[in-house]
């Protein structure tokens, strides 16, 4: 990570994300976040800030957050015992299940977090973005199940290679807008989203999937994300008998990562580690790895770091996998990272793409690719560290991958 | 804060309420710079900057959230083309003669940051930018970027929508330098804009509150538009139909004399 322009009180930033602060009251994450958008959604923020400090803590929205999330998305989600990779890593591996969450990967946690408070601030219309389409499908889902139509946003590249969430997210009765411009993947998914959102910012509610974008987006995503770490924590203590020693996530834009590693942050025992895209080399453009090789700036609405060149702009990025495919990364982890309190590394594709191999083969889940970044990491950090406790958060179900696995690990054998 | 030297951000009201005086709303031209090509960026802006009255170069960045079709095309365009803002800020120093009408940048955040706001300023300053304009940049993100340009009295441009509440816009009118940049609508830009009379009402209101001249734009395409803005406005900024006259080949001091008519 490139932050030495930063002039940062590492210890004292450390001292106040333990001590909870962060978002302070700017939306700011220590140096990170903030809320850089055209003046137009200024008031739409403001907006979505208020509603977020009245609704969340009312107690009718928590039940019925708490009823959706158990009568439709099916949480809790199971924490299980991943014995032989235990047996091959040398170490004793524990799942969080996100994959068995309804529509099958952490999104819908947000997406019918930010679906209930949208239609409670009187939104008409809701629009998203999607990379692997596993949040435009939650979005889809969410707006189908709160009967609010539904715009997702995604790139040329994307409804390509996640073929199978595009019909998905039809059959759930959204409209899916192919993104031609730009970069076609992600990055320009969002800046169309936005740029819908700008033209209706009083009608219109933007589901943002990942924990970026500006203040408040980062906080209310990982708030609704929480509950996987939250969950998780308790099942350690009861089925493990203890915390784990690591705790292990994949880094896009960061919502599975924050809402797993969150609860665990004031346990400084608990080593926290995100594996970020690392495509096919450390180079800029061949990978999507923005705590391993970012610098700090601005995009989309918030100050962290991303793969940029030397003029600002920001560079394409590559990955195998499109829920990674991001150059920037949420604000929370930017903190976290520079102050010490999470490790990082980049996966790359090929090795993502055997672990995949490895826990389908050997635990019977096929993950998603993204969420295969985090078994790579896992499995090497294991090695160096025999008979460590890891809990691997498994943010989402493989079948969606089906287009790249066949030209890949499936390649000349159906 | 007013001296009695002038400062580079005082041409930008100056030019805009003589072409007032004169008894027609003042003419903003918007370039992307290095678009359609750099070899010709000279030539355009001389051009522009003969018949507007003010001129506004587009900075392009890789992800332009709050431009429509036209600007996102240009800026990719350009960047392919090799556009960095060093080039930019050394091709209007070394401009002779300088443009006739008073310049201004209008950059996202990031290529700025990028730049460093130890020395833009004063590099701005030397290739004769009299102020910017940040379409990312909200009031509230905005101290240490006023406070740097305020160094070498360069105008930082605040932007009013139809959406901001009243005490905002207050506040907002008070806080920009220059000229209040009055969004016509709700969206990206480079749709065209019927005026509708609420458009008109939301200009009358800016204006009662601004201390500053008021320009509207977003959308701003022909000379009937403009004539419906007359008395409303101080100023119309014309972007995407100036950008899509150059890419077209055609002449642009030819378009802008047709809006002044
Ligand atoms: C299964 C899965 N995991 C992880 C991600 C990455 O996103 P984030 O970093 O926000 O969790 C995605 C994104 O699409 C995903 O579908």
């Amino acid at each position: 990570m490139k932050t030495q322009a930063l002039k940062i009180d590492r210890e004292a930033l450390l001292a106040q994300t333990l001590r909870g602060e962060f978002p302070d009251a700017r939306g700011r994450f220590g140096p990170f976040g903030g809320r850089y958008v055209p003046e137009t959604l200024v008031p739409a923020l403001d907006r979505l800030e208020q509603g977020i400090r009245d609704i969340l803590p009312d107690p009718a929205f928590k039940a019925e957050l708490d009823m959706q999330l158990r009568t439709w998305v099916g949480r809790p989600t199971p924490l299980t015992y991943a014995a032989t990779l235990s047996q091959r890593w040398g170490a004793e591996v524990w799942l969080k299940r996100e994959d068995l969450a309804h529509t099958g990967a952490h999104k819908i946690n947000n997406a019918i977090g930010q679906g209930l408070l949208a239609k409670r601030l009187g939104a008409k219309r809701i629009v998203a973005e999607t990379g692997a389409g596993q949040h435009g499908v939650a979005t889809a889902a969410a707006c189908a199940r709160l009967g609010m139509p539904c715009t997702v946003y995604m790139g040329s590249i994307d409804m390509e290679r996640q073929a199978p969430n595009v019909g998905r997210m039809k059959l759930l009765g959204a409209e899916v807008v192919p993104v031609t411009g730009g970069d076609k993947t992600l990055r320009a998914a969002i800046d169309e989203a936005l740029r819908d959102w700008v033209s209706d910012p009083n009608g219109t509610f933007y589901i943002l999937g990942s924990a970026v974008g500006p203040h408040p987006y980062p906080y209310m995503v990982r708030e609704f994300q929480r509950v996987i770490g939250v969950e998780a924590r308790v099942q350690m203590l009861a089925q493990a008998g203890a915390l784990p020693d690591v705790v292990v996530a994949c880094v896009g834009g960061g919502s599975n990562a924050i809402g797993l590693f969150h609860p665990f942050v004031p346990d400084t025992g608990v080593k926290l580690l995100g594996f970020e895209a690392g495509g096919i080399g450390p180079g800029l453009g061949q990978n999507a790895a923005s705590l391993a090789y970012g610098t700090p700036g601005v995009l989309q609405g918030c100050y962290s770091l991303l793969l940029q060149d030397e003029h600002g702009q920001i560079q394409e990025t590559q990955s195998v996998s499109a829920g990674l495919d991001y150059p920037g990364v949420g604000p929370e982890h930017a903190l976290l990272a520079s102050i010490g309190r999470l490790g990082f590394a980049a996966s790359a594709d090929d090795e993502s793409l055997e672990a995949l191999s490895e826990c389908s083969r050997y635990e019977g889940i096929l993950p998603a690719i993204e969420t295969a970044h985090a078994f790579a990491g896992a499995r090497k950090y294991a090695q160096k560290n025999p008979g460590c406790r890891i809990l691997i958060g498994l943010s989402g179900r493989g079948d969606k991958d089906m287009p790249t696995l066949q030209r890949t690990l499936l390649k000349g054998q159906i | 804060m007013t001296t009695s030297i002038a400062q580079p951000r005082d041409s930008i009201s100056t030019a805009i309420k003589a072409a007032a005086a004169s008894g027609r709303p003042a003419v903003v031209g918007f370039m992307t710079a290095g678009f359609p090509d750099r070899a010709h960026f000279a030539q355009n802006l001389r051009e522009i900057a003969a018949e507007a009255d003010v001129v506004e170069i587009g900075v392009p960045f890789s992800d332009p959230m709050a431009d429509g079709a036209t600007i996102q095309r240009a800026s990719f365009a350009s960047l392919q083309g090799g556009f960095t803002l060093t080039w930019l800020l050394h091709e209007l120093e070394a401009m002779q003669p300088r443009p006739q009408a008073p310049v201004l940048l209008m950059s996202y955040l990031n290529p700025l940051l990028a730049f460093g706001l130890e020395r833009l300023p004063e590099v701005a300053k030397k290739a004769g930018v009299s102020g910017f304009i940040i379409p990312d940049l909200p009031y509230e993100e905005s101290a240490d970027m006023r406070a740097a340009l305020d160094r070498v009295g360069i105008a930082l441009v605040q932007m009013v929508t139809p959406v901001t509440p009243d005490t905002r816009l207050k506040m907002l009118c008070a806080a920009s330098q220059g000229f209040v940049y009055a969004v016509t609508m709700t969206g990206t830009t480079g749709k065209s804009v019927a005026v509708p009379d609420e458009v008109l009402d939301y200009m009358d209101r800016v204006k009662s509150l601004s201390p500053v001249p008021v320009c509207a734009g977003f959308g701003i395409r022909t000379a009937e538009q403009v004539t419906r803005m007359q008395g409303h406005v101080d100023g119309v900024v014309v972007g995407s139909a100036l950008v899509e006259v150059l890419e077209r080949g055609e002449d642009p001091a030819q378009f802008l004399r047709s809006l002044k008519s």
